[in-house]
């Protein structure tokens, strides 16, 4: 479904944020990518529909290698790549039903999408969906007066729409309190087995990583140095994946202290 | 117990803290204020028999006179539509010289066009621009309208443009993400961001081109100016300050109603 391949990436002319990545997501199921902030998390994902232009390596989705496609073909392969963001990044100012309709975006002519003529298919679709996540009563709502959950599920919702092949969620919970965050996470393991959907989730919370996840893969300084199931990922596994950033916070301290005083010597004269 | 902790005084920093910086700058407005005043033709003669004339002009333009109210009626009539049309058509054209000129969502060729086209529209006061156009198309409201709607197109443009460059680019992001290209990026993600934004400022354009439409028509471009402006050349001073008298209520009503209005929006 997904292989990606020697996969690479650099900002600029600065650090390799991803070293030389393989990785295969095989059939349905949920896979989560643990690991550090700055650990290539996000870069890894967005370089996947390539919202994040990888430097090097290849990826294939469903049998097509998306590194090098332009135009045309770089969207129609966006449109097997759903994705659920972080800050839900829902048109605050759009209904919750054109909100949901925008992941058909791909499908649809350009007039149909300006006067939100969209196919019937796709308006049943929608309301099955969000029957499905509960929010059948919202379909006129504005997106940006709905709470984070509830607009985390059309962000889901929206993704789901494109029909896609794999799904890829960028801490789908990271702005949610734990209660709904949990709910979220369920949600997403259920759709990907009611529609038996590959999905790659970056998390950042641990415990729901090995709650939730078949497979887990842990990534520190843009090399895979975990990967297994969630009950393999031991405290030793941990502390490999985690090792150091601590460290690098006491630095940061530091530095900060001595700023501190050098700023004391020159306002005392 | 310890002893009672040093007494330790504070102040504020100053803002430029190398004095010499400090104190030069000081000295140095302080040279040019000196300079200038001095070195400027005040000629106190002038300005103490400017102020008998001043009162005697005033005094002839009071009470005003509104018998003339049909010219009076045919040029206001003339100046607000001439700032509808043009606010019209410039907000329009401002919408994707806007998307030109944001840098965010626009290739660099395109973008220096874009501002190129703004920068040359906001370069030249209204009056300049509608004397040019007064000699390029003749006297008349459509050299106002043409010179009110490059004034709508570089004010509107530039603040849209600015607008665009702030959007939340997640939303963006999502949009692409979905397989969508650029025209469905921009009327999904980017528009409905800067819509707001978008009605506010031609609101706030129609109201701000009600007023250069008085001042355009001074030039000869149309409008309740060039009855003004014959209104003085006559001496009419009193028909002047009824016309005067009017603009001002009509700009008021204006304001307030397009205040108003930009409150509301959200």
């Amino acid at each position: 479904m997904l292989r990606i391949t020697d996969l690479t990436k650099r900002y600029g002319t600065g650090e390799l944020v991803l070293k030389g990545l393989t990785l295969e997501i095989g059939g349905a199921g949920l896979t989560a990518i643990i690991g550090s902030s700055g650990a290539g998390k996000s870069t890894l994902l967005r370089c996947i529909n390539r919202l994040v232009e990888p430097t090097s390596g290849s990826i294939v989705v469903d049998g097509v290698d998306v590194t090098g496609l332009r135009g045309r073909r770089l969207r129609h392969a966006r449109r097997s790549i759903g994705m659920i963001f972080q800050g839900f990044n829902l048109i605050d100012r759009l209904s919750v039903m054109e909100n949901v309709l925008s992941g058909r975006l791909g499908y649809v002519g350009f007039a149909q999408a300006l006067t939100r003529r969209y196919p019937q298919a796709d308006i049943d679709r929608a309301f099955t969906l969000l029957e499905r996540v509960g929010l059948q009563d919202f379909v006129n709502t504005r997106a940006d007066t709905l709470s984070g959950g509830q607009r985390q599920r059309v962000g889901v919702v929206r993704a789901l729409m494109q029909d896609p092949k794999i799904l890829l969620a960028d801490e789908p919970t990271a702005s949610l309190d734990p209660k709904t965050s949990q709910q979220i996470m369920s949600l997403t393991r259920e759709l990907s087995e009611e529609l038996s959907l590959p999905v790659l989730v970056n998390i950042h919370n641990v415990h729901q990583a090995k709650e939730f996840a078949d497979r887990v893969v842990g990534l520190r300084y843009g090399t895979i140095i975990f990967d297994g199931a969630g009950s393999d990922l031991d405290d030793a596994a941990l502390d490999r994946i985690y090792e150091g950033t601590a460290g690098r916070g006491d630095e940061h301290g530091d530095e900060t202290v001595g700023a501190d005083a050098r700023g004391g010597t020159v306002a005392s004269p | 117990m310890s002893a009672a902790p040093p007494k330790r005084t504070w102040r504020k920093p100053p803002a430029i803290a190398n004095p010499v910086l400090r104190y030069g700058l000081l000295g140095l407005t302080f040279g040019y204020l000196y300079w200038a005043v001095a070195s400027l033709p005040f000629d106190w003669n002038r300005i103490v028999q400017g102020f008998p004339r001043a009162v005697r002009i005033f005094g002839n333009a009071i009470p005003p006179e509104f018998a003339r109210s049909q010219l009076m009626i045919t040029g206001f009539t003339e100046s607000i539509q001439m700032a509808i049309i043009a606010t019209l058509i410039g907000v329009a054209l401002s919408v994707p010289v806007a998307v030109m000129a944001a840098r965010t969502i626009s290739p660099t060729p395109v973008y220096l066009l874009g501002r190129a086209i703004i920068i040359l529209a906001r370069s030249f006061h209204p009056v300049i621009v509608a004397i040019i156009f007064v000699k390029a198309v003749g006297f008349g409201a459509l050299a106002g309208i043409l010179t009110l709607i490059v004034y709508s197109l570089g004010f509107v443009g530039k603040l849209l443009a600015e607008a665009i460059e702030e959007v939340d680019y997640g939303q963006i992001e999502a949009i692409r993400a979905s397989g969508a290209g650029y025209f469905k990026v921009l009327v999904y993600a980017v528009f409905p961001q800067i819509l707001p934004r978008q009605v506010g400022l031609s609101i706030y354009q129609l109201d701000s081109n009600l007023r250069a439409s008085a001042v355009v028509g001074v030039v000869g471009a149309g409008g309740i100016g060039g009855t003004l402006m014959n209104a003085f050349r006559r001496f009419d001073y009193d028909f002047a300050l009824a016309i005067l008298m009017v603009l001002i209520a009509i700009i008021l009503v204006s304001e307030g109603i397009s205040g108003r209005i930009r409150r509301g929006l959200t």
